[in-house]
């Protein structure tokens, strides 16, 4: 008996049965609509952040004051710090860390910006032309903060479109005073639009020197430095010369802390990772559970024709000739489901974005293959069962039952 | 042909064994008619399912065309009945979601006769019993005896040299179990070794060999006429 031939006898029995199948099916359909669902929820949102931190610029290096325990992830800028990170720190950076390309000091903070009778409260960051390049946030119109400005701590302030538009509507801002925190500022530049990144909204951000700053926040410190090596590969030797330069600065004590902007991907992409895994391992369980509808309509399916298995035994059907044909219904089931499920599972996925936007989704062919690899395994797993009962029969009783 | 040579047949029934076939000895040569008479439970069944490879006797030698049953393996027995006996059983037993034509393909399916050289094989037997007009009819859809036929031709489409007929008139009224009669005597006629199992004496007296069980034995076993 050849394999096409079970297949079409398979196939005419679940269609004999449409209302059953269907709802046996839906058991898988939802299972492999699930696992695709969420595991490109999960990707998507892995994707996301990996885009947006690498958009940041690669290979960065952030050094915050205060020296924490753990490796990678997040700190507050201020962690019990022992000695600040100076202006002068990062200039010795960039003067004697040959592997570093930029060493740029950062001061920020929230500040009220005030131009005629409009005001708002907006990201305010203090730093020197290099922040341009390394964080990827270039000027539009007029120009940047300039080392002469930082060298003077110049009262001059470059807007994000952002805070323009609020302020200054369609007025030309250039040459324009503003007044931040009483200070009274030259605005001398726009910059580019940029648009949002991490609920971040990099176009509502102010940009001054970073000794302005400073004298701003009533801070000789700085809140961290950032610095950007070339090759990938520098980092880790970076990161040795960074300590070296400033531990020597310090008195000899590692009161800061150094985090690269990889081991940060590493970290979100491990996290996100497990979350990927969690969602579809939920959605697996569901899978699983259609499984076992699968056996159990089976279980009928089987009694139900003990009759006919019976009479096919008797017309030379063989226990494998048997086992076949009920695995191969199992298996059509499920297959057919797991197909149904995954037009359903990758259509949703794909619209989901265009109406929740907050929410990217990103479908990738493994979690496909996967559900739709596992959904046939059910098929096969839960259809051995009945499968074999159905093959055991002994044909005198079968073609006796009623 | 059929050589059955000391056949027992035992069940195990809770604390002790019943007896269903004692000591069965029979010859069968191709070509016979032959009607297998008894009351209920006297073992007709039972020996029919040995004779048909679906029951292993639990003793005895059981040789079908120069070939011993009792030691083969499942699929070699299925693959006899499959090739070397047809089977018509009393009620009919066709498969009920297929219709006339595909039920009488099916054991061509076990033997991988690919499936256009089903239908050419398939139709012929069914205008044979007369049934041409009805090949996409379901089970349903037919009369007793036109499923009779149908599962007639069935048991036919592999060209088996034994047919074996469970009660096949049991269920049809007497002038469709007449045709039926009449069909099987023909393909006696033909060539076909033929055992039927039966409770009606009109039956049996058409046969050329009665053999009388009681009680699993054979108490008589005598030429017809």
């Amino acid at each position: 008996m050849n394999f096409l031939e079970t297949f079409r006898v398979a196939f005419e029995a679940i269609l004999s049965n449409k209302v059953r199948s269907g709802l046996t099916m839906l058991g898988v359909i939802i299972g492999v609509m699930a696992v695709i669902l969420l595991v490109s929820i999960g990707e998507g949102a892995r994707v996301y952040i990996t885009k947006e931190l690498t958009g940041l610029g690669t290979n960065l290096l952030i050094i915050t004051p205060g020296k924490t325990s753990t490796s990678g992830g997040f700190h507050p800028p201020s962690a019990g710090t022992v000695r600040k990170l100076t202006y002068d720190d990062s200039q010795a950076l960039k003067r004697r860390a040959w592997l570093l390309t930029e060493a740029v000091p950062l001061v920020f903070g929230t500040g009220k910006i005030k131009y005629k009778n409009m005001g708002r409260d907006t990201m305010l960051i203090g730093t020197t032309p290099e922040f341009q390049s390394i964080r990827n946030l270039f000027v539009d119109t007029g120009s940047y903060v300039t080392q002469g400005d930082v060298d003077s701590k110049a009262k001059i302030i470059v807007l994000g479109t952002k805070v323009k538009e609020e302020l200054f509507g369609t007025e030309n801002p250039l040459g324009k005073v503003v007044t931040l925190s009483d200070a009274r500022y030259r605005v001398v530049g726009v910059m580019r639009k940029r648009g949002t990144s991490l609920g971040m909204d990099l176009d509502d951000i102010v940009f001054i020197p970073v000794t302005s700053g400073q004298e701003l926040f009533d801070t000789d410190g700085l809140f961290e430095i950032i610095a950007s090596t070339p090759r990938s590969e520098d980092v880790d030797r970076a990161i040795a010369q960074i300590k070296d330069i400033l531990i020597r600065r310090h008195a000899h004590r590692e009161d800061f802390t150094i985090q690269s902007q990889g081991a940060m991907l590493s970290t979100m992409n491990t996290i996100l990772g497990v979350l990927t895994a969690v969602l579809g391992g939920i959605a697996g369980i569901s899978l699983v559970v259609g499984g076992i509808g699968i056996m159990n309509i089976m279980l009928v399916s089987v009694r139900e024709r003990t009759r006919e298995i019976g009479v096919r035994k008797a017309l030379g059907a063989r226990n494998s000739d048997i086992m076949a044909q009920f695995i191969i219904e199992a298996i059509t089931l499920s297959g057919a489901g797991g197909i149904i499920g995954i037009v359903v599972g990758v259509g949703l996925a794909l619209l989901i974005p265009v109406f929740v936007d907050v929410l990217p989704t990103s479908v990738s062919a493994w979690s496909i293959i996967m559900a739709f690899t596992f959904s046939v395994a059910v098929g096969v797993f839960f259809g051995v069962y009945p499968a074999r009962k159905a093959a055991l029969q002994d044909p005198i009783q079968a073609l006796r039952y009623e | 042909m059929i050589k059955l040579a000391n056949i027992t047949k035992t069940y195990r029934m809770g604390a002790g064994d019943i007896t269903v076939l004692s000591d069965i000895s029979l010859n069968v040569q191709g070509g016979e008619l032959i009607a297998i008479m008894g009351p209920s439970g006297s073992g007709k069944s039972t020996l029919m399912n040995i004779i048909g490879c679906l029951d292993r006797p639990t003793s005895g030698a059981y040789n079908f065309e120069n070939r011993e049953i009792s030691a083969m393996t499942d699929d070699e027995l299925a693959s006899v009945r499959n090739v070397k006996i047809g089977f018509v059983f009393q009620t009919f037993n066709l498969l009920p979601r297929f219709s006339a034509l595909k039920n009488v393909e099916v054991p061509l399916i076990y033997s991988g006769v690919p499936s256009r050289l089903r239908r050419d094989r398939a139709a012929p037997l069914l205008e044979k019993v007369g049934l041409g007009d009805r090949m996409q009819h379901k089970p349903t859809e037919l009369s007793g005896g036109q499923q009779q036929r149908v599962a007639i031709a069935r048991a036919l489409v592999n060209n088996p040299p034994l047919l074996l007929a469970d009660e096949p008139t049991g269920n049809l009224d007497s002038r469709s179990g007449e045709e039926i009669l009449n069909i099987l005597i023909r393909l006696n006629q033909q060539g076909v070794t033929i055992i039927i199992v039966t409770h009606d004496k009109d039956i049996a007296a058409q046969c050329k060999r009665i053999i009388n069980l009681k009680d699993g034995r054979i108490i008589n076993d005598q030429v017809n006429g």
